[in-house]
């Protein structure tokens, strides 16, 4: 596993900061411009950069069709000689950094501007799905899931079978997460949410119950990534990158995905960044469905295949807790922003190395984790990538 | 196990009749290979002829090799339950009228494709019958035609269980005739006779028998009359008055039409001077189906959801020499050959009601215009089980009869090689 970490070159020298988040909300009458145009206004706003200085732009949105990221820069006036799209909902937040980070390394930009911002109109969820991918149209739109509830319901029950994973242990993710949101400015979900409310919540697709699911919203993400050098001039808080993996349809012959790809890369991950499991201070993980959180746990190194319920169990996981994860409420408890869900750890992340949580600290928060976990196509997520931040100084 | 159907109650007239809302239809082209195997009644799956691995969803290239030469075939559809949901939440309004609703993950067996394990072989999402036992459990997968007549996956239990086709998701997919009210066109014939006595051994309840000539003494007729399940009604299909009557009388009430109504006659091109006896069978075969069409299908389609026993099925008895010509029975193949192509339109707009029109195409029936072709034919009684197999099961096509399959593979495979084995006499 550390051969291949050995080859791969640090990104020494580089940097995220700025991050920026435009308060969620449930619906949306704005474009998905307008979302990406107020992060990108924010970025101007907190780094004190003219527009003109983003000669890089990573984006992404899930509802921006016909347009891209060409149409984003035409939209905002903007002119980069580097430009990159990234269709990938769950893991873009990791992916647009390790992308930018290269580009930004080999001088093909000097600022990238990551962002990611979607709308969230009436009905815009029902048709983002019916149109999902070939494989969701032609075999899994059209007998009824209703989206990702029933193909998460299907995970949910087959780990809960073989691992005997029980809902409290869910529960006690989206318990701990909600609490970490009651701190957090932007979250749509302000009210307390006690196991009890977990646990006589409405069945969705069982064993799926309504806190469970993600509320799909408005809102958008974003940070930026540049030279140590130029944060430091700037006079911009900075995080480090010490590692990142990404992955894509790993373990296709599972017959139910009870892994993700960080169970192929998580060697390379902490073998590049340098640290172990003991040294996250926090994990940011993706949260779609608290089973993803299990899965996460696992992969990523922290107890072994099947013992995720345990972990749960014998931690506590708000800001404060023995192993805080989530720590402005994770989509469960601030909503999914289409794309933007992909950025919300990632962005969490670069504010709690940098001192600048909007919710609660993690204290003494030095090294941080963030997972992702992108697309559900079919019957299975396809993407998964995880990165290791730690504080600039 | 499934609860029994109860017969429902009469409809109360007052309340509004649930338009007919379907499952999502859009697919893919490749993907439609799926439905053109369970139109037939045939669980096909893409197999890669280059290393034998399995596909679904269906694909433009091999996951395993990257080869493109991917054949649709039959699969065993063995395979096992690995997970399961109840949706009690859905999007799209067509399962929201019909919730809870049953899906699974079925982890299909590799049915001994050369060379390859069972760790290929794909996972499929699936509609699960109700009396499948929790995973990990046995399955059989069924490609079935959905209300809006695209194939989906039905995983049924290992096992036939009793009133196994009651379950609601089944019967969601099927047009059972039990508690559903028939309309056979023509009790006349043999073929009519038939049909109406198996779907009543089916379960139907109530069935409008046609009657053209009330005059005409046929044999058998006087004991379908007195059937308690028969109501007899006046029908011509060559009188357009006679079939608006009819379909004033009964067409809001009929939940499955079977046309029986045939002329049928036996020559070739020079064989019978004049167009007279061709015009006839135009008129029965072709412009009696249009006009059928253009009377009973509009209200058959305003019930496409309309309680329980909704209309869910039209019926054409069409005839395998509807695909290629027999010679010796031109004029007929013609009129049946028409009458195909308008069931096509049919089928067309039908579907936007949930109403599926299956059509027949059986080889030679043994009746008396076929006296003196050679066996094998089809029994009247033959044809009339395939009838209720169709609608009880998921196809829209059926071949019933060895001639009609030998004649369906040869016209699959070349319809210009069929055309010059007839001409030859073949």
């Amino acid at each position: 596993m550390n051969r291949s970490a050995s080859r791969r070159a640090p990104y020494d020298g580089i940097v995220v900061t700025t991050p920026v988040s435009i308060p969620y909300v449930r619906f949306s009458t704005r474009g998905a411009h307008w979302w990406i145009g107020r992060a990108l206004a924010a970025l101007v706003r907190d780094s004190g950069l003219s527009k003109d200085r983003f000669d890089g732009v990573c984006a992404t949105s899930m509802s921006l069709a016909p347009d891209t990221a060409v149409g984003i820069v035409q939209h905002h006036g903007l002119t980069p000689r580097w430009l990159d799209f990234i269709p990938m909902g769950g893991v873009t937040g990791v992916v647009a950094m390790r992308r930018a980070a290269r580009a930004v390394q080999a001088g093909d930009a000097d600022i990238v501007a990551c962002v990611a911002g979607d709308t969230n109109h009436i009905d815009s969820f029902r048709q983002g799905l019916e149109n999902f991918s070939q494989f969701g149209k032609d075999a899994v739109y059209p007998i009824g899931t209703g989206g990702p509830n029933a193909s998460f319901a299907f995970l949910t029950d087959y780990y809960m079978r073989t691992y005997g994973a029980r809902r409290e242990d869910f529960g006690r993710m989206c318990v701990a997460q909600r609490e970490n949101a009651l701190a957090y400015p932007h979250a749509l979900f302000k009210a307390p949410l006690t196991l009890d409310q977990y646990m006589s919540a409405r069945p969705i697709a069982e064993p799926v119950h309504l806190f469970d699911c993600v509320m799909p919203c408005a809102g958008a993400e974003a940070y930026l990534v540049m030279r140590e050098d130029e944060a430091r001039g700037l006079g911009l808080s900075f995080g480090r990158i010490l590692g990142t993996i990404e992955r894509h349809n790993a373990f296709p012959d599972d017959p139910v995905q009870y892994r993700g790809g960080w169970a192929m890369d998580s060697g390379e991950l902490y073998g590049m960044a340098g640290v172990s499991p003991d040294d996250i201070d926090f994990f940011e993980t993706y949260d779609d469905y608290p089973v993803i959180n299990m899965l996460q746990f696992e992969d990523l190194g922290f107890c072994a295949k099947g013992e995720a319920p345990d972990f749960v169990r014998s931690h506590t996981m708000t800001t404060g807790g023995s192993f805080p994860i989530n720590t402005s409420g994770g989509q469960l408890s601030v909503g999914q922003a289409g794309g933007a869900g992909g950025f919300l750890g990632t962005v969490e992340a670069i504010r709690q190395v940098t001192g600048q949580a909007l919710g609660n600290p993690v204290p003494d928060a030095r090294i941080g984790l963030v997972g992702g976990f992108g697309m559900i196509s079919y019957d299975r997520g396809v993407c998964s990538a995880a990165a290791i931040l730690a504080a600039g100084d | 196990m499934a609860a029994p159907l109860r017969k429902p109650k009469r409809k109360n007239p007052v309340l509004r009749t649930r338009a007919p809302m379907l499952p999502p239809a859009p697919r893919s082209r490749i993907s439609l290979g799926l439905t053109s195997g369970a139109a037939r009644g045939v669980f096909e799956l893409q197999v890669c002829r280059d290393c034998g691995a399995v596909q679904y969803p269906p694909r433009e290239g091999c996951r395993e090799c990257l080869s493109d030469r991917l054949d649709w075939t039959p699969h065993s559809g063995r395979g096992e339950l690995v997970a399961h949901t109840t949706l009690r939440h859905a999007m799209e309004n067509y399962f929201r009228e019909r919730l809870p609703w049953r899906l699974g993950i079925v982890k299909l067996d590799g049915d001994g494709a050369p060379g390859k394990s069972d760790s290929v072989a794909p996972s499929l999402i699936v509609h699960v019958h109700g009396d499948c036992a929790e995973p990990p459990a046995r399955v059989r997968i069924r490609a079935m035609l959905d209300r809006s007549g695209q194939a989906v996956l039905l995983a049924l239990p290992e096992k036939d269980t009793p009133h196994m086709s009651d379950d609601p998701q089944m019967r969601e997919l099927t047009c059972d005739p039990k508690f559903r009210k028939v309309f056979v066109t023509d009790g006349k014939s043999p073929v009519g006779q038939a049909v109406v006595k198996a779907m009543i051994a089916a379960g139907s309840d109530l069935v409008w028998v046609g009657e053209a000539a009330p005059w005409k003494k046929i044999p058998g007729f006087e004991e379908i009359e007195a059937l308690p399940e028969v109501t007899v009604v006046d029908l011509d299909v060559t009188n357009p008055d006679s079939v608006k009557r009819c379909a004033g009388q009964i067409g809001p009430k009929i939940d499955i039409l079977v046309n029986t109504a045939e002329q049928h006659r036996a020559y070739s091109v020079g064989g019978r001077y004049g167009t007279e006896n061709a015009r006839a069978e135009m008129e029965i075969n072709y412009f009696g189906l249009l006009r059928l069409a253009q009377e009973f299908g509009p209200v058959m389609m305003s019930r496409g959801a309309d309680t329980e026993t909704n209309a869910v099925a039209w019926v054409n008895i069409l005839s395998i020499f509807a695909l290629a010509n027999m010679p010796d029975q031109s004029t007929f193949s013609a009129s049946k050959a028409a009458a195909h192509s308008l069931a096509q339109a049919m089928r067309a707009g039908m579907h936007r009601s949930g109403v599926r029109v299956i059509n027949l195409y059986p080889g030679p029936l043994d009746v008396e215009w076929n006296q003196e072709l050679r066996p094998p034919k089809v029994t009247p009684a033959a044809l009339a089980r395939a009838i209720v197999g169709a609608l009880q099961g998921g196809a829209e096509d059926v071949y019933p009869g060895d001639v009609a399959k030998d004649w369906y593979e040869r016209w699959r495979r070349d319809p210009k090689v069929l055309e010059r084995e007839l001409a030859h006499g073949e």
